[in-house]
This record gives structure tokens, sequence and C-alpha cells, in this order.
């Protein structure tokens, strides 16, 4: 821990060139606002590729205006072939999963605050940390090219599965080079995770300012601080993965295929490989990314939530143990996606019981939430809207945990839109509920300006509607048997199901247009919205004790010292109803948990 | 607007709710011996899963109305029990009732999984590709013959590579494109892979599983309803997998026997 309580001194000098300054920045809060940048690039990326699914599923005959432009033979005249569909199905995850869903709830609002929040004027390696994110743009660059060389992107899904993943262009359009850039963008992702998750792990470990104990560190730190621990293990096992699969690929090497396939009559020069290495390797790394994807969002729903609701948590100890529980468990479940597998059934049993046991420290969280808003003061504005809508989505999205977390019920509802409904809510609705909460929330700290109130609610009144019209109705078409990765649906029983589908896709096209909303609110904004005060939101943490915009080192100089736990709200005798966290004012508080 | 949102979070959760309640959607009747172990198992966590959603739905509907705006001379109250109480709630109360749900649930796990098939069941085979299914029936000799990957040839039909002039096993061998099984027989489905990774699943019958390139992996069920009922395969296999499908024909014995003879003929 920062034993400093005088004169710091910063170990890099503020930067006075351009590309110093904006580009390649080694300031912890610019490249924070870089990778919420290329979040913000990728999910509109990712939201039109939903669009154009989604009616492509519901009127599969309608010439999607535009669509010809992104591929001549992917989609002809704007109907897109099957191959076509999967093709952006892949890449429709894995933008969603890698390059939003990771990067803008822990590398962008983490690498923004967690320094701030523990009283550092930076993270211990700033230039690991610029290279963190060039190199997660370039991953990001390399995926997109996926779309731009000859057949496309690959069609095997965000998850890859082999041999279809690596048995090269005989298993499929995109199959080929595609897939190749796929893979070499995921292994370069991990490499950017991996460099980022050490910076935010010292951080956290040794940069905390005096009196800043572990347990004083505000929910959004800790989540932060998680997070990173998960990423550090998962990344890792993830980037070989994918290097193994690139070996398939150009190195003649059958790591993933088995002997003896035959495809297109052609028998397939490979031998030895196992289909289910990359299936064990892809989920020890995806189950734990579901909690990389959503803890930042419970830590900064957290924070958000506490600020408006006056209050401190009813135990702050329960939550951060409830969601270091999260993150040990998430390595002991990842085999409930493979039930179905062909791995020995007696597996299925072992991986069951931990995914159900999981539910414990995820339902403690919510209960805490929902019995801190008990005799609390309220305060409802969009942030706290968003917090609150996330606790509603993470529980709808959770209690479908139930169904999935057993063998015997996956039976009937894996690869059906039951998954598809489940995952949506409780990763990546509930995780950009907590990303629009974080936004609404710190937007004046970050720009010394307020986002518009009035079209904040109104976009989050279409998105909190919007997002359950789509993925309630998923879960009933899962039960009535709708498979998913279908590009159409010709099989008896799921024409009768189209009419939903088709309500799915007007819900998804006007959610999605709220979403523009956003982003017209985000950039007016950012430079004509009315300027903001100091403490907008009577925070008590450290990011509200300096001006906004931060300065370059922070704390202007002067490193703080921490006299309280991070949530002093509802304090009797204090002159306001809270304390801040490096107020030296002596309180009588029972939440002081040392 | 909070007490707006409130009544936004109820309305939510019971239209939400009212589908499963009034059993809008819901899969096609059962055709197995051992279906009905799932379906029960999938009605009590509906119940159980539809409680907690409730329940959390309403009380966080219910104290953003009842919490909301309170101005600053109201004092701020804890939830009766604390944390405490909370934290026991989620242990005993969710963690026990998910936990036996784990316990139950085995029992239909097991019955497909952890018991073999019984020596009198009807083995055939079923080979996935990109992308249609075959299936192959071991004929008068019980007996399957070798598959040479490196004869597999769809034009010539040969789907399972079969070797009929060398290999006496497999002249007598039955190749389908449809799965024809005599109801109330069980049925053993041993499955193999020629390419990617593919899936079984016949919602009937409540049985879904993976074809694994490189794992000879197998299935057994007892059909028990006469009918014709769509095979989907249900892992993600190339540009075709959308349209991969077969039927399952469950005949009465009589119906089986003719048929699989007239199959016989036509190889």
């Amino acid at each position: 821990m920062h034993d400093m309580s005088g004169q710091a001194v910063h170990h890099h000098s503020p930067p006075t060139g351009f590309l110093r300054k904006y580009v390649f920045s080694v300031d912890h809060k610019v490249i924070g606002e870089q990778y919420y940048a290329l979040a913000l690039v990728a999910v509109y990326i990712g939201l039109v590729l939903s669009w154009i699914m989604r009616i492509h599923l519901a009127w599969p005959n309608y010439a999607i205006p535009g669509v010809r432009f992104l591929s001549k033979t992917g989609a002809p005249g704007g109907l897109l072939t099957p191959e076509y569909y999967l093709q952006l199905m892949t890449m429709h995850g894995t933008i969603m999963v890698f390059f939003v869903l990771t990067t803008a709830p822990f590398a962008g609002f983490g690498n923004y605050f967690l320094p701030i929040q523990v009283g550092a004027e930076d993270m211990p390696f700033p230039h690991i940390n610029m290279m963190s994110f060039w190199v997660t743009f370039v991953a990001f660059l390399v995926a997109v090219a996926a779309f731009f060389v000859p057949q496309g992107p690959p069609l095997s899904g965000w998850t890859a599965y082999a041999p279809l993943s690596a048995l090269g262009q005989a298993a499929g359009p995109g199959e080929g080079t595609g897939q190749v850039l796929w893979a070499v963008s995921i292994a370069i992702f991990c490499v950017g995770q991996l460099l980022g998750s050490l910076n935010f792990i010292s951080t956290t470990l040794d940069m905390r300012c005096r009196g800043m104990s572990l347990m004083r560190l505000p929910l959004s730190a800790w989540s932060w601080f998680i997070t990173s621990c998960i990423g550090l293990t998962a990344f890792a096992v993830l980037m070989p993965a994918c290097i193994l699969l690139i070996l398939d690929h150009v190195a003649g090497t059958s790591f993933f295929v088995p002997s003896n396939l035959v495809v297109n009559d052609q028998l397939q020069p490979h031998s030895g490989g196992s289909t289910l290495l990359w299936q064990h390797l892809f989920w020890f790394f995806g189950h734990p990314e579901v909690y990389i994807a959503i803890v930042p969002g419970m830590g900064v729903v957290s924070h958000v939530l506490i600020t408006n609701m006056r209050r401190p948590l009813l135990s702050h100890r329960v939550v951060i143990y409830s969601m270091l529980a999260l993150a040990f468990l998430s390595y002991m479940v990842y085999g409930h996606h493979m039930f179905v597998s062909g791995m020995n059934p007696y597996s299925s049993i072992a991986f069951s019981f931990p995914t159900l046991a999981i539910t414990v420290p995820a339902t403690i969280i919510v209960l805490i939430w929902i019995g801190s808003l008990y005799g609390s003061r309220l305060r409802i504005n969009t942030a706290s809207l968003f917090a609150l809508g996330f606790i509603s989505m993470f529980v709808s999205g959770g209690v479908s945990g139930f169904f999935l977390a057993q063998p015997s019920i996956d039976i009937m509802l894996h690869a059906t839109y039951f998954v598809v409904g489940h995952f949506h809510l409780v990763m990546a609705v509930a995780a950009l509920f907590g990303i629009f909460a974080g936004t609404y929330f710190w937007f004046p700290k970050v720009t010394g300006r307020m986002m518009n109130e009035a079209w904040g609610r109104i976009h989050f009144w279409f998105t909190f509607v919007g997002a359950y019209c789509i993925f309630m109705p998923f879960h009933y078409l899962g039960m009535a048997g709708n498979i998913r990765r279908y590009q159409a649906f010709v099989d008896d029983f799921m024409g009768p199901l189209m009419p939903v589908h088709k309500f799915i896709t007007i819900a998804a096209l006007i959610t999605g247009a709220a979403q523009l909303l956003f982003l017209f609110n985000l950039f007016y904004s950012r430079f004509r919205g009315k300027p903001a005060p100091a403490n907008p939101w009577e925070g008590t943490s450290l990011e509200w004790s300096i001006p906004s915009p931060p300065p370059f080192d922070n704390f202007g100089g002067k490193i703080p010292v921490v006299y309280h736990d991070p949530y002093q709200y509802g304090v009797e005798g204090a002159a306001n109803d809270f304390v801040m966290q490096d107020s030296p004012e002596v309180i009588n508080s029972v939440n002081d948990e040392k | 607007m909070a007490k707006f949102f409130a009544v936004t979070i109820v309305v939510i959760a019971i239209a939400s709710a009212l589908p499963i309640l009034l059993h809008t959607w819901e899969p096609p009747a059962d055709i197995s011996t051992h279906g009905h172990l799932i379906d029960e198992q999938m009605s009590e966590t509906m119940v159980e899963a539809g409680i907690a959603f409730l329940a959390a739905q309403l009380l966080l509907g219910f104290f953003i109305w009842r919490f909301s705006n309170r101005p600053k001379t109201e004092k701020i109250r804890n939830f009766p029990g604390g944390a405490r109480g909370l934290v026991a709630a989620a242990v005993v109360i969710v963690g026990l009732e998910v936990m036996a749900l784990g316990v139950f649930g085995t029992k239909a796990w097991a019955d497909i999984y952890f018991t073999p098939a019984s020596a009198n069941a009807l083995p055939i085979q079923a080979q996935a590709g990109q992308f249609a299914f075959y299936f192959r029936y071991p004929g008068p000799d019980g007996t399957f013959g070798p598959i040479h990957p490196d004869q597999i040839n769809e034009s010539t039909e040969n789907f399972f590579g079969l070797d009929t002039t060398h290999d006496a096993d497999s002249k007598d061998d039955i190749v389908t494109a449809e799965l024809a099984v005599p109801v109330n027989r069980e049925i053993h489905l041993l499955m193999h892979s020629k390419d990617v990774g593919h899936s079984f699943f016949v919602r009937e019958l409540r049985i879904q599983q993976d074809f694994v390139p490189g794992l000879d992996l197998s299935v057994h069920f007892t059909p028990t309803k006469i009918g014709r009922y769509e095979i989907l395969c249900t892992q993600l296999c190339g540009l075709g997998h959308y349209n991969m499908k077969a039927y399952l024909e469950v005949k009465s014995q009589e119906d089986f026997d003719a048929w699989l003879k007239q199959q016989a003929a036509l190889q």
C-alpha cells in the first residue's frame, strides 16, 4: 500500500503533444476512455448485425436495405445466404462478448476509476496499460478484417467448436482465412486482457493510499479487482487454445481434429486430435467470461445504488465475499455447457452441483440489494433506474439458470432459444444496464458536464421494456423446442412460432433505435451539457473529492488519506447526510469496517 | 416516476409468468419411457424458479414504490433481520431448494446415461454428416460391418464407407435415410459423426445427444407411441445446419418388420 500522505511524485509527466496526450497516452483515464470508445463502436456494429439477423429470421424474403454492400456474395440483392447469416451471427457474438461486455465495464470503467478509487495517481505500469489498449484495438481490427477477406468471417459461432473451426476451408465458407483471423484476433485480445489484469491487480494491492484498507475499497473497485483475477486465469487458457487452433490451420497439426474425418468425400489429413479438448479449453474460459462481463456490473450497480439509496448496503463484506465466491465457483461450473457433448455423464453431475451452488452467492447479492432498498431514501434518476433495472434483469436471467444447471432438463433446452434468452438477460442485457448506470453516473466526473436527464429517462424506458419484450419470449420459444443458430425455420414445429419471432424482431428494432438516443445524448452532452457541480450525486468515494474532469495526476500532486469506509451515508450528526472517505471528520458510524 | 417504475416491474413480472401459467408454449407430449421424469423435473423447477422470480420482482417493485424519494427527515432503517437474515434465507431456502432439485434431477439423467442398454435392445447406428443423417441396421447377422472412412462416397451412396465385397458383416447391413423403430422396444442408438460435430434431437423422445467426431457415443430409449417425429441437428455444423433433419418413424412391430424387409430389398 502507498504510504504517502504528503506530496507525491508522479512517475510520468503530463504529455504535451497530441499523439501522446490522446492517442498513445499512458494516462489511465485516457486509456479508460479509449476502451469505452472502442466498446461504443463495437456495440453499434454488434447491434446492426443483430438487426440484420432478426429481420432475416422474421421476414426471410425481405431485401434488407444496404446489406448487399456488406457482401455481394453473402447478401445478394439484400437477402442473406444461409452461410452469411451464420457468419454475421459469429461476428455478433464475438464482437459483443469480447469487445463490448469485456471491454466497457471492466477495461473501460476500471481503467478510468480504479486508480482514483484506490487513491493512486495512475496504475503502476502505465506503458503496459497503454499497450493493453492498443493490443486490444489491433485485435478488434483483425476481427473486423474477417468481413473483408474472400468468403468472409467464420460461420462456426463465437464458440468456434472444433472440428468445424479447425478443418479449414473444406468445412464451409469462412472457415479458412476468416476462422484464422478470428483465432488470431482472440489470441491478441487475450494478451491485452492479461496485461490489463496485471495492472488492475497490482493497482489494487500495491497502490492504495494511506487508510485505504481492502475493506474500505468501494464495491466497484472490488469488482474490477475480482474480475481481473478471473481474467488472468481465464484468458491465459483461451490464448493457447487459440494458438493451437491456428496451428491446426496453418501448421498441419491436429490438436482438435481426430482421425478419419471425411468432408465432401475427402478423407482429411489429420489424426489423433480431440474435439472435446477445444470445448474444455474454451468453456474453461467461457464460463468465467460470464462473470468477467457481469461482476463489474455488480460492483458498478452497487456503487450507483448505494449513492442513490443514501445508505450503505446491509453488509459490505458479504457482497465482497459473495463476488469472490462467484469468481471461485465460476471455474468449477463450465462443464454445464457440455452436458450433451458426450463428456462422461458422471462429470455432468459433478458440474451440475457447483452450478446450482453458484445460485447461493448470486442470491445473497440480490437479496442484499433488495433488502438494502428497505428503509432507504431512494433517489430516482437515470443512473439509479438503470441500476434497479440491472437487478430486475439479473433476477430474470438468473432464475432460468436453475433449469440449465440440471443435465436432465438440459436435454430439452440445450441449443434452444431458452439458452439464448438466459444468457442475453443475465450476461448481456444486465451487463449493458451496468454500463448505462455507470455512464449516466460518472459522465459528469469524466466530462465536467451532466447528461440530459429527460433523454436519459426516455432511453431507459425503451431499453427496459424493450429488453423484456425481446428476451423473455426467447424462453418460451426454447421451451417449445425452437432451435437456435438456424437461419430459417423450415421444420414442422417451428413454423407456428414465427409470430413470436416477428414480435421479437419488431421489439429489437425499436429498442435498438432507442440506443441512438443514448449515443446522441452522449455526444451532445459532452459538448453542450449543463456544467456539472463538483459532486452532483453527493457521493463519498475518492472520485468525488477531485475536480471534474480529474487533473492529469488525479489528486493534484497530493495523495489523499482515507479515514472512512466508502459508503458513509445517512450519518447522524454529520453536516450533510454523508461523509467523504477522505474527510477527517470524526463520526460515529456502525458501518465503518476496518 | 418511481411508482410508475414499480408498477412496470410488477406488470412485466406477471405478464412474463402468464404464458407459463397458461401453458401457451410447450413441448409436444412425451413418447418415451423416461421422458416423464424430465417433464416432472421441468415442472418442479418451473415452480421454484417461478416463485423466486415473482418474489424477487414483486419485492423489488414494492420497495421502489415504498422507499423512493423519502425526505431527509425520515430515518434510514434496516431490513428486519439485516444481512444475516437474508444470507440465511439465501442459503437455507434457495440453496437447499436448488440442491434438492439437483439431487432429484439426477434420477432422470441416470435413467438415460448411467444404465446401459439392455441386452435385447435393438442396435441401430446413426451417422451424421454435413447435412444429413443416415441410419444402419445390422441385418440378419446382427453385426455391423466395419466402416472404411476412405470409401465413404456420397455420389455412389456409400454413406458409411462399407466394403461389401470383402467384409462379410457388411453384406446384409441395411442403410436408410429415416429412422424406423418398433414401438415399445428399447433402441440402442450408436452414434457416429463422419465430419464435424452434430446432434440428435427428438423433442418427443426427450433425447438430445451430440455426435462427436472421433468418439463413438450411444444413447438408448424406448418409444411408446406410433407416429412420425422430426429428428433435428442442434449442434452448429455449417451452412446447411438449419435444414439438417430426418424423421423418426415409430411403427408397430409388424409394420417395422415389413419396412425392414422392404429396405433390405432396396440395398
